[in-house]
């Protein structure tokens, strides 16, 4: 297969879904390549699992192709698909032993596979996730975390060109999940195969997939790219708040700076290309990037604005310090790293927020 | 507030106990005395006789087994239980072949309309069960009266009546149209509580749709089907009311023997000898299909 070909492997070409008169997918335009993990990340409701179901064929397209490998799948039926889902909540088969589960896939191959191959397949699988010595039981004997990993060695026996992941780890406890989501990512690597999941958690996404496609209420694709484009460099409001936490701003431009109402001095903006003067803009700003002083700062060239410690979120590793900064209307969030600072984080503190107006991204949606 | 104190929970558990005592129990112990007893012409028509026990009927029962290959021997019980035993067993086969896609249907459809349909499918428990066959005594008669032969001479389709009633046939639809309820409603219980995503998981795992209906749909609906068959089956051994009324004298099960023996031919001790056999035979398919249900946790 060419590189070309692989970059192409999966092209979603301006699907629609409509139910009824709800449009719950809208015109979405996608590209996936080869052994890709692609992540679908949107709040509940904006379309993602049901772009996933029109993938694995569960649904059908109101408008739209979907092509794998240059072959339109619109005539092909879901149980002919080279797609294997594992689900949110595994549906694993309850009369059936772990083996049987992941055998599943295999017994419905026409023209048959022999018993030996079929059991040697599951055994590798089994093999995959650690689960050999469980082969035997039921899935209701089993922890979240096992079935979750019987679901997926299920979903690999057939050798899917592509594997669906519809919200993988949402099932687990908290705990259980940050160390599943590298266990996952290790285990599709090791399989060979594009792998398409969708979440609603935008840390899973961020740490599991190699892109991101944000999709927003109403079925829309806001923004695609790797992770740290994202964060770094979202496209829009949405992007900013839904992926991470964002100060945000609202003014007019005027020249390089952007006027706020409320605020007395206008904001300095990042260098790059601006909307006219005039316009509509938010300027974004991660709280991390919000430096917290007890000081008014002297003698360098950042921005800067005086206020005093309205609430204080303690996170452990750091406190999120929220700062009611004179003048404006909302408060502006500060990530103050543990022994990050130099005075007391109490509320009424006065304090000054400084940052270098390259952190900031201006938005004009 | 304080949960039930230890003497209010026994007064809940005891209650069951109680019942089953009071209406299964002591007239089944009855039953057994009866059956051990000598028939007698005097109210009622049975006594103990003084040695003990007199198991003349059971001796008759077993009489018929041991008979079996004679050609000219009597066999009316045997052939009664095994017309019962054949007619139940079809109505429990065909009640389960036309039950199931029932069920299914409702379980599959949207809430709104799966109330309604399960709504039609008790309503005929408003009308009198009796009433019910009478009816269909109406629809089915052999004569130019019946509904069904008026509507087919009228139509010019046949020239004759049909013999309708007072047959095996009608005895057998009779069963199936007042039975089928029992089965669609455990059948409807199970099919219900199916998960689907398990279908769409079977589906997207590359079952056809009937494959995915065999491995997955059949077997996590074992439980109702079990359900469903002994509902149909046990009461359907013992029936007496369809056979008489749609049968006619035409078609001899177990439960008109009984009824027969405990009315005209006044012999007590032989309808309760064989009221006894019954139920012990009974109790082999109970345990059976609890059995093979208890397999299937879901």
């Amino acid at each position: 297969m060419s590189a070309a070909a692989d970059a192409q492997h999966l092209r979603i070409e301006s699907v629609v879904k409509r139910y009824g008169q709800t449009l719950a997918v809208d015109r979405v335009s996608l590209t996936i390549a080869r052994n890709e993990i692609f992540a679908l990340l949107g709040p509940s409701g904006c379309g993602k699992s049901t772009l996933m179901r029109m993938i694995a064929g569960m649904e059908v397209p109101s408008a739209g192709r979907i092509v794998l490998d240059g072959e339109d799948l619109a005539t092909v039926p879901a149980h002919q698909r080279p797609t294997n889902m594992m689900f949110q909540s595994y549906a694993l088969f309850p009369h059936m032993t772990v083996q049987d589960n992941v055998g599943f896939g295999l017994r419905q191959l026409r023209p048959r596979m022999d018993g030996d191959t079929i059991r040697k397949r599951v055994d590798e699988m089994l093999e995959l996730v650690q689960l050999g010595h469980l082969a035997r039981r039921k899935p209701h004997e089993l922890s979240g975390g096992q079935q979750q990993r019987v679901a997926l060695a299920r979903s690999l026996a057939r050798h899917p060109k592509v594997l669906l992941l519809d919200e993988p780890l949402s099932a687990l406890d908290k705990k259980i999940r940050s160390r599943t989501q590298l266990e996952l990512v290790n285990l599709i690597r090791r399989a060979d195969v594009t792998c398409i999941m969708v979440t609603h958690d935008q840390e899973e996404a961020m740490t599991m997939a190699d892109r991101i496609g944000l999709m927003s209420p109403g079925g829309t694709l806001q923004q695609v790219g790797e992770p740290h484009e994202v964060y770094e460099h979202p496209n829009s409001r949405y992007a900013a708040e839904f992926v991470g936490e964002t100060n945000l701003f609202e003014g007019r431009i005027e020249g390089d700076h952007l006027r706020c109402a409320g605020l007395p001095e206008p904001l300095a903006l990042p260098g790059g290309p601006l909307p006219a003067d005039g316009s509509l803009a938010w300027l974004s700003l991660r709280p991390e990037r919000v430096l917290l002083m007890h000081e008014p700062p002297v003698g360098h060239d950042d921005e800067s604005a005086a206020g005093e410690i309205a609430d204080v979120a303690y996170l452990g590793d750091r406190s999120i310090v929220h700062v009611a900064v004179r003048g404006a209307a909302r408060t502006v969030r500060a990530s103050v790293p543990r022994d990050g600072s130099r005075g007391p984080l109490l509320r009424g503190t006065p304090v000054w927020l400084t940052w270098r107006a390259a952190d900031g991204v201006v938005l004009t949606r | 507030m304080s949960g039930p104190s230890e003497r209010q929970r026994w007064w809940v558990g005891a209650l069951p106990w109680a019942w089953v005592l009071a209406f299964f129990v002591l007239p089944f112990a009855l039953i057994l005395g009866v059956s051990v007893s000598t028939p007698e012409l005097a109210v009622p028509p049975y006594a103990m006789p003084a040695g003990g026990i007199d198991p003349a009927s059971f001796a008759r029962l077993g009489g018929e087994l041991k008979t079996l290959g004679d050609e000219g021997a009597d066999h009316q019980y045997l052939s009664a239980w095994i017309a019962a035993l054949a007619l139940a067993a079809f109505t429990t086969v065909v009640c389960l072949l036309v039950g199931y896609p029932f069920a299914y249907h409702i379980a599959r459809s949207q809430p709104g309309t799966r109330e309604t349909l399960l709504m039609l499918v008790m309503l005929p428990f408003w009308t009198a069960f009796l009433l019910r066959v009478f009816a269909w005594q109406g629809l089915l008669d052999s004569s130019e009266v019946g509904v069904i032969n008026q509507f087919l001479l009228g139509l010019g389709l046949i020239a004759q009546p049909l013999p309708l009633l007072y047959n095996t046939g009608a005895v057998a639809l009779g069963m199936v149209y007042s039975y089928l309820p029992f089965m669609v409603l455990p059948l409807y219980a199970h099919l219900v509580k199916l998960d689907g995503r398990l279908l769409e998981a079977a589906r997207d795992l590359g079952a056809t749709p009937w494959r995915a209906f065999v491995q997955v749909t059949l077997p996590l609906s074992a439980r109702g089907i079990v359900a469903g068959s002994m509902l149909v089956f046990i009461p359907a051994v013992g029936e007496f009311v369809i056979p008489d009324l749609l049968g006619g004298g035409n078609v001899s099960t177990i439960g008109r023997r009984i009824w027969e023996d405990f009315g005209p031919n006044q012999d007590w001790p032989m309808a309760a000898a064989v009221a006894v056999v019954m139920l012990a035979v009974l109790i082999v398919p109970i345990v059976v299909l609890n059995r093979s249900g208890g397999g299937n946790r879901v």
